[in-house]
């Protein structure tokens, strides 16, 4: 103790004494390593992972024309010679078109998520930390959105704009930014109120620092758990906005337009017809798993 | 004077606006503390003793209105612009809470916490702000400090949170530290420990330290005098000495006699009758006066200014006077 005191007036010794203090993990990087920990996530990442590199790389993997069929090599069973998966209605390679397809599958699950992670997370925590006039009227427009049922407006927003994939990922972002609001504001105002936030204001942090610092640690983990969960949504949304003929046109593979135009011919070849949607259910089960390991990842409270 | 006075606080005023009325949290709070002093504000709940510090770290909301002086160094902290405010809080003024788990942000490490108050406050490097972190978690008795500092609030016991809190407090070497009811939520053998912590530390650092409690063995361990406050205003103020052996409002004697310090075994613990008056709607005359067994009529109709005894000893009661030649 002796040393505290011969410093005078402060507490704290001024030439430090040397001991290595390890560098501190970081918020980010425990939670990737807890995230590592956890078999389910490690599992549905990498099987994740696999989905995005097939369909990133799929002129590699898939090495027939997604979009030639033949007239007589229809409608295939899965395992036949030349077509593993078989082949669709048109007699284009199933393989091909799945590994194509989830392209456009994964870009209007994740695009509309993103663009809506972004503007409704803004909107949300700055109606949550603004609270009163901005925060009121912030919440009462999206209220008026919140009114139509999530498929309908998207059907609405795409029928006014046309069919598409652009429009479609535009739709499904509009649908998506009202809840996205709702959760960012609840977890902002829940979180503002906290006592440490008036302790870091108490020991000298400016109001831009405590958004950025404090309030983004905190309120970060929520609203992207619950982005994630919405991505499996989007691709349901946008399957079904593809089925009903107003996303993605064809001939252009996405595993919801698969879904449809194989819906005929369920009774022909069952297991080939149900491929599409086994690959919407793997993919969507995948996210939303992620999105509950990220969760109890991101819960330092959790971490033990 | 000669010595100037640490904090000297004037005519401070808290009023809450709300739709139905106005509400007096704090009504006129005037005191000065000089450097190395320790004053304890002791008031039931809702007395306005936690507003007041809230008031003189200018951390009440927008639709509250303060007025009045906070003088610390010289500078009136009420009139500061936000950039100096910043500064001043968390510097010079510091500040620890009643719930150090809600008051920890619980994302950050313990270190993380305090040495980003010290970056921010003296704009050393992480890393040598890091190495006086641990010098603070040791200053403040934390077994194994290095291990901890690397904790989250969740990881710590109660006492251990209210230890960093303390650090975090005392990173900066501030000269005036707000105390809001910081052993209330620890049970009482860690309450002690940190008391003796507080009074060491403000002893050895001469910081000057305002310390809000409910309890009055809290207040008579720690404090060299005493504020008594009721219905936002100061009905007593006097050394420790004064106040615990004749307090002269008869506030401060029901609430000595409603205390087990002050019961004696084989008396009744006496209680004060009544509830203390919602703030938005105050008696005309003394605050005190419905619960009050000497109040008359001049009581119940007009409010006591102060009486002065002497530096620092004020007391708000018509009745003072002759409480005094009852206690000679």
């Amino acid at each position: 103790m002796s040393q505290f005191q011969a410093i005078g007036s402060i507490g704290v010794p001024s030439p430090p004494p040397i001991v290595a203090i390890p560098a501190s993990p970081g918020y980010w990087r425990s939670v990737w390593g807890r995230l590592q920990r956890d078999p389910v996530t490690v599992a549905v990442g990498i099987l994740l992972l696999t989905i995005f590199f097939v369909t990133a790389f799929a002129p590699l993997v898939a090495t027939q024309d997604p979009t030639t069929g033949s007239v007589i090599g229809r409608l295939q069973p899965i395992g036949s010679a030349g077509h593993w998966l078989g082949t669709d209605e048109t007699g284009r390679d199933m393989w091909a078109r799945l590994a194509y397809g989830g392209r456009l599958s994964l870009l209007t699950g994740v695009a509309p998520v993103t663009i809506s992670l972004l503007i409704g997370g803004i909107l949300g925590i700055t109606a949550g930390y603004a609270g009163g006039l901005v925060g009121t009227l912030i919440m009462r427009t999206m209220d008026v959105f919140y009114a139509f049922p999530s498929i309908l407006l998207a059907i609405a927003i795409c029928g006014m704009l046309g069919s598409g994939l652009f429009n479609s990922v535009l739709a499904l972002a509009l649908v998506f930014i009202p809840p996205m609001v709702r959760i960012s504001e609840t977890v902002t105002s829940q979180c503002r109120h906290l006592d440490f936030v008036e302790a870091a204001r108490a020991s000298g942090t400016t109001t831009s620092q405590i958004i950025r610092h404090h309030m983004l640690a905190n309120v970060l983990g929520p609203i992207l758990v619950y982005a994630t969960s919405l991505i499996s949504l989007s691709i349901i949304l946008s399957a079904g906005l593809s089925f009903l003929g107003l996303g993605v046109t064809p001939p252009a593979a996405e595993w919801g337009l698969m879904l449809n135009s194989l819906r005929q011919s369920i009774y022909v070849q069952p297991y080939v017809a149900a491929l599409p949607g086994l690959m919407i259910f793997v993919t969507s089960m995948c996210f939303n798993l992620t999105a509950d390991g990220l969760r109890s990842a991101m819960d330092v409270r959790l971490a033990h | 004077m000669a010595t100037e006075a640490a904090v000297d606080v004037r005519n401070l005023t808290a009023m809450f606006r709300r739709r139905e009325g106005d509400m007096a949290a704090v009504n006129g709070a005037t005191f000065s503390l000089a450097r190395g002093e320790v004053m304890t504000i002791l008031g039931e709940s809702g007395s306005g003793k936690s507003v007041t510090l809230k008031a003189m770290m200018g951390l009440l909301p927008d639709y509250a209105s303060i007025t009045g002086e906070v003088r610390v160094a010289g500078r009136d902290i009420l009139k500061l612009p936000p950039a100096a405010l910043a500064k001043a809080r968390g510097g010079e003024l510091s500040m620890i809470f009643q719930e150090p788990m809600a008051a920890l942000d619980p994302v950050y490490t313990i270190g993380e916490q305090i040495a980003e108050t010290i970056v921010k406050h003296e704009g050393i490097t992480y890393a040598s702000a890091m190495q006086r972190a641990l010098a603070l978690l040791e200053r403040v008795a934390i077994p194994s400090a290095a291990r901890r500092l690397k904790n989250y609030p969740h990881e710590m016991s109660g006492g251990m949170r209210q230890r960093a809190m303390i650090a975090l407090a005392l990173a900066c070497n501030p000269t005036v530290l707000l105390a809001d009811e910081p052993t209330t939520a620890l049970d009482v053998t860690v309450q002690i420990q940190i008391l003796l912590l507080l009074r060491e530390l403000q002893q050895e650092l001469g910081m000057s330290v305002i310390f809000v409690t409910h309890d009055v063995g809290v207040a008579a361990e720690i404090s060299d005098r005493i504020a008594v406050m009721y219905a936002g205003r100061f009905v007593e103020t006097g050394t420790v000495r004064e106040i615990m052996r004749h307090p002269k409002h008869p506030y401060s004697k029901g609430l000595l006699n409603s205390t087990v310090l002050g019961g004696l075994r084989g008396r009744r613990l006496e209680t004060i009758p009544g509830s203390p008056p919602s703030l938005s709607a105050l008696p005309r005359g003394c605050a005190f006066s419905p619960r009050c067994a000497q109040a008359d009529v001049r009581c119940l109709t007009t409010q006591p200014d102060e009486t002065v005894l002497g530096p620092g000893t004020i007391v708000r009661c018509f009745h003072a006077n002759t409480a005094m030649a009852e206690a000679i």
